[in-house]
């Protein structure tokens, strides 16, 4: 009897140590993913991967920021996937990011690897920014669509433009810095007086305004391109246009978060984000992903938005973003009272 | 005889000695309540003012630099301030910065070429002296050798110190400081509005016969129970440039405002309901009886007798009208347009720019209102009288066919303007795509493909709602009896008075990252609760810890003190009153409280956003996910979702409250 229960015992305790050891790891990763793609990228991930379990915390790119760098002294992360590049740089110059260089890295494009060796971040699609134009709102008030960012200045547009605050979105510090590139220094403060003049609302998020042009809310509507994608598939009588002279852009990145007790499983995971099938699976939403050949196009996108992407200097826009925001705040934010 | 004198003194002592441990008791009580609240509010809250005070600021003395000429032959080393101080490269008031702030390192050599064979040394003069190459975060004092194209990328990086620069820089930007301005004139305009409504709408359902009185009374409280978010999606639909009643408005945008106001007029009207409808719940028939027998004019009865009664719970309506719409920051973020408010700021700063020192010091500047609100309410208490002594007679409204029409009247305006809010959202919630496609669907209802985590967070949601709802109540109706009856101990009272003032006036994203500051600190004993479903219920509870004090303030104002001394001359001990006269009296008030706490932590966003991890997921921080992504329609959906819910839990807390209502509250009725 007495055996019997022992035995029972150990076989117990076999089996609870046995589970113990094959237990899977898991990864807790902070991302700005938008959730019906994390789904099907957890799963895509864990078709390869099934002992590494990812626990997301998600939110939008300004709050994961600032609750990475809140978390700064004691980081609650192990890894990050998929948060824009520019908000990887700051945690980088905060050096809270691990360099490594995942395997097949250098399969990238270039311009999708951080710069130092080993890196400390790795791409894995852009997104670009765009206008979307409402056409049959358009329609009513007899507006042609605009070609470039320099038609946004026309005066047939005054009231009819909104834009994201660079203050407080990523994506409208992006417009701004790749304004500032594209026309310089000087003639890109002049490009944004006039487009001050014309420009109704400044929102405090980057799809909004893409999102006001869909719902007629205003004509045209500065944003970017796969939000605006999402729109027309919906249904939305807008047109994606991508400005002549060339658009700003970023990325989502993934980088491993210093000081992490699961190194493995998070290298296991940044070298399964940078591979083929990972690439793919980036592509379902993304027309521009970081590995070269294996984008196909996407629905209601245009096909060169590549090519249109200007060479971002994303250190520059990095170092200068307190200069650049003051500067826009003090020219146009004091002023933008509503109009009554 | 001698002998009797000496048995009946050791009797009288026995006594005060009883009275001592009743106070002891009270006294021990409240300081664990206050503990409670110095953990969970004034130790994060001190944290993050702290960071008001850091300041950040470029010390040229910590770098040193060496070049080379062509040969490779290296000057003397000197510092970045002596090479500022001959070159004046960078002017003393260009070196105050914030957290972000870089400087090239290119400055301080105006001969400076990427192209040039020279060559380039830096290090830090102290270990902790931190600059960047190529974004890579260097310190230490050791000498580092860059080519010239590297030099480039060398940024300086700020050290910390404390000081007050950040208010000067805050008080010298226009931008920043016109906000102030803005901010209390919205809340203000919205506070006479509000507590305007409410007071008439609380006066009808307390004070005449009009019918249905439980009708209006479930409406009044629709708007607690949806996120604040939601009368800004409705009022867009309405009368945004494509709304439905867009010319009501007369070419004057809703974005703006307007809208704030109109919007803070919603959500904020049953929280000020709450508070005169408790205030203006109990009131003496025989002040009424006296001032029909001295002949006094209705109008004349209303100015002497039901606003004096009721000036307690008026202006503390006010108070919590005014900081909830200073302190609100959903609906100025969707429908405020270009019209900057404080809390809208501290969201610029602190998620635009992760500057969370100048998100810190515009807090800072949001307590004001609550600190003079503090000193108002303490002036205001020391003049209030109970209303309900111990021989009071409860006040009954006889029929007035002509006062009952206007008072149904004046509900049935409020009602039609909150419904018409809710039923717009509904319509949002089943249009295919406003407003082109007005065809209904169901699709926006299917979660599961969107941000948030579906019924997983709803299931969460409703848990933290119960925990919040049983846990606070006890806390807060506790608190508040130990503070409103317990004798002496003043500047105790006065400090946790304080302490439960306090939250109605902190933003709940500041909250929420005070909490990150303080209880992601591994030197903090808590810091196990850290991203579990505790640390949400105790964030919720003390975020909302003052509209349920003053709640039971108000309604432990209107017993009469002498209960006390009479149960304590009875012998009774003070929880045996407490739980046979206080609670079943109050008991309204209580449970007023504790739906007032589930329906808020089904709906509230701002602070939990920061704190919520992978297992607890809320359905409210699903809504605001869904309208950042752009996804208004099933944003709507869920915030429905948490409306019907919060309606189904309001309705049980209904019948509930009538069933004990009817046992307790039987003294009222003659």
């Amino acid at each position: 009897m007495n055996q019997k229960k022992n035995f029972v015992l150990a076989a117990v305790a076999t089996m609870l140590l046995s589970s113990a050891a094959w237990a899977e790891t898991e990864l807790t990763v902070y991302t700005a993913i938008e959730a019906e793609d994390l789904k099907r990228y957890a799963e895509t991930f864990n078709q390869d991967h099934p002992d590494i379990k990812l626990n997301f915390i998600r939110d939008s790119t300004g709050v994961i920021t600032a609750k990475l760098l809140a978390e700064k002294d004691n980081p609650q992360a192990d890894v990050v996937w998929g948060l824009a590049a520019t908000s990887l740089l700051v945690l980088k110059s905060e050096g809270m990011l691990e360099a490594y260089a995942p395997k097949g890295a250098d399969q990238l494009k270039p311009n999708f690897v951080d710069t130092d060796t080993p890196p400390s971040w790795v791409g894995m699609d852009a997104w670009a920014a765009s206008i979307c134009f409402n056409t049959v709102e358009g329609g009513k008030l007899g507006l042609t669509a605009p070609k470039s960012w320099k038609d946004l200045t026309k005066p047939e547009y005054k009231g009819h433009v909104v834009m994201p605050n660079p203050a407080s979105s990523g994506t409208g510090y992006l417009d701004v810095s790749s304004w500032l590139q594209l026309f310089g220094e000087k003639d890109g403060w002049t490009y944004m007086d006039g487009l001050h003049q014309n420009v109704a609302a400044y929102t405090h998020s980057g799809s909004k305004p893409c999102k006001m042009a869909a719902a007629g809310e205003t004509v045209i509507g500065i944003s970017f391109e796969f939000r605006a994608a999402k729109s027309k598939a919906e249904g939305a009588p807008i047109d994606i246009i991508i400005p002549e002279e060339g658009i700003g852009w970023d990325m989502e990145a993934s980088a491993i978060v210093a000081g992490t007790a699961k190194e493995e499983a998070a290298k296991t995971l940044l070298d399964w984000s940078v591979s083929k099938k990972a690439n793919e699976m980036y592509n379902v939403g993304y027309a521009v992903v970081a590995m070269p050949g294996v984008a196909k196009p996407v629905p209601h996108l245009p096909a060169d938005i590549e090519g249109k992407m200007i060479k971002n200097d994303f250190e520059w826009a990095a170092n200068n973003r307190n200069t650049i925001l003051e500067e826009w705040t003090k020219r146009y934010d004091s002023k933008s009272e509503p109009k009554s | 005889m001698a002998m009797t004198i000496d048995t009946a003194l050791p009797v009288g002592r026995a006594l005060r000695l009883r009275l001592d441990r009743d106070e002891l008791i009270k006294r021990g009580l409240m300081v664990v309540i206050a503990l409670y609240l110095v953990v969970a509010l004034a130790a994060p809250l001190a944290i993050m003012l702290s960071k008001s005070f850091s300041t950040y600021s470029f010390d040229l003395a910590r770098f040193e630099f060496q070049v080379s000429d062509k040969d490779g032959n290296w000057s003397k080393p000197t510092t970045a301030e002596a090479l500022n101080k001959a070159l004046n490269a960078v002017p003393p008031a260009k070196l105050g910065t914030n957290s972000d702030g870089r400087l090239q390192a290119t400055s301080f050599f105006p001969d400076f070429s990427f192209r040039s064979p020279v060559k380039y040394k830096i290090r830090g003069t102290t270990t902790d002296a931190a600059y960047l190459v190529g974004l890579k975060l260097q310190s230490g004092t050791k000498w580092q050798e860059l080519t010239s194209n590297d030099f480039r990328r060398v940024m300086l990086r700020p050290s910390r110190a404390l000081g007050l620069e950040n208010y000067v820089a805050y008080f010298s930007t226009p931008t920043l400081f016109r906000s102030i301005e803005n901010s209390v004139f919205i809340a203000f305009i919205s506070t006479i509005v509000t507590v305007g409504l409410a007071f008439g709408f609380a006066y009808a359902l307390n004070r005449s016969c009009m019918r249905f009185k439980d009708a209006f009374k479930l409406v009044a409280m629709v708007p607690i129970l949806v996120p604040s978010l939601l009368p800004g999606i409705a009022l867009i639909y309405l009368f945004g440039n494509q709304g439905l009643l867009k010319d009501l408005l007369m070419g004057v945008p809703i974005y703006g405002p307007l809208g704030i106001v109109v919007g803070s007029v919603f959500f904020a009207f049953p929280h000020a309901m709450l508070i005169i409808s408790t205030a203006l719940a109990i009131s003496d028939q025989r002040h009424y009886e006296a001032a029909a027998s001295l002949r006094a004019s209705s109008w004349r009865t209303f100015w002497t007798v039901t606003i004096p009664g009721a000036r307690y719970g008026l202006i503390s309506a006010a108070f919590v009208v005014f900081t909830l719409v200073i302190t609100d920051f959903g609906l100025p973020k969707v429908i405020g347009g270009q019209y900057n408010v404080l809390a809208v700021d501290i969201y610029k700063q602190v998620i635009g720019q992760q500057n969370f020192e100048m998100g810190a010091v515009v807090s800072v500047i949001l307590l004001v209102p609550a600190i003079a609100a503090f000193i108002v309410d303490r002036m205001v208490t020391k003049k209030q009288v109970a209303l309900l002594s111990a021989r009071s007679v409860p006040y009954q409204p006889n029929p007035n066919r002509g006062f009952d029409t206007l008072c149904f009247a004046w509900c049935s305006l409020v009602a039609i303007f909150i419904l018409g809010i809710m039923v717009t959202s509904q319509f949002a919630a089943l249009v295919k795509l406003w407003p082109y496609d007005l065809s209904l669907s169901l699709k926006h209802f299917a979660f599961d493909r969107m941000d948030g985590g579906g019924w997983g967070s709803y299931y969460n949601s409703i848990r933290l709602a119960a925990l919040t709802a049983v846990i606070g109540t006890v806390i807060i109706f506790v608190g508040a009896y130990m503070v409103e009856k317990t004798d002496g101990f003043r500047s105790g009272r006065t400090a946790f008075q304080f302490l439960a003032m306090l939250p109605m006036a902190v933003p709940g994203m500041v909250l929420g990252l005070a909490y990150i500051f303080f209880f992601n600190d591994p030197a903090n004993p808590l810091h196990a609760i850290y991203g579990t479903m505790t640390i949400l219920v105790v964030c919720t509870i003390t975020h909302f810890y003052t509209v349920g004090h003053l709640t039971a303030l108000t309604a432990l104002k209107q017993i009469d003190q002498e209960f006390e001394p009479v149960a304590a001359s009875l012998k009774q001990p003070f929880y045996k009153l407490f739980a046979r006269v206080t609670v079943p009296v109050c008991l309204p008030a209580i449970l007023d409280i504790s739906i007032y706490m589930f329906v808020n932590a089904m709906t509230t966003v701002s602070a939990v956003v920061f704190l919520y991890s992978k297992d607890t997921t809320l359905a409210s921080v699903a809504v605001l996910n869904m309208d950042d992504a752009g996804d208004v329609a099933p944003a709507a959906a869920m915030a429905m979702m948490i409306f019907y819910t919060n309606a189904a839990a309001r309705l049980i807390h209904m019948f509930l409250s009538k069933a004990l209502i009817k046992r307790t509250q039987a003294w009222r009725m003659r």
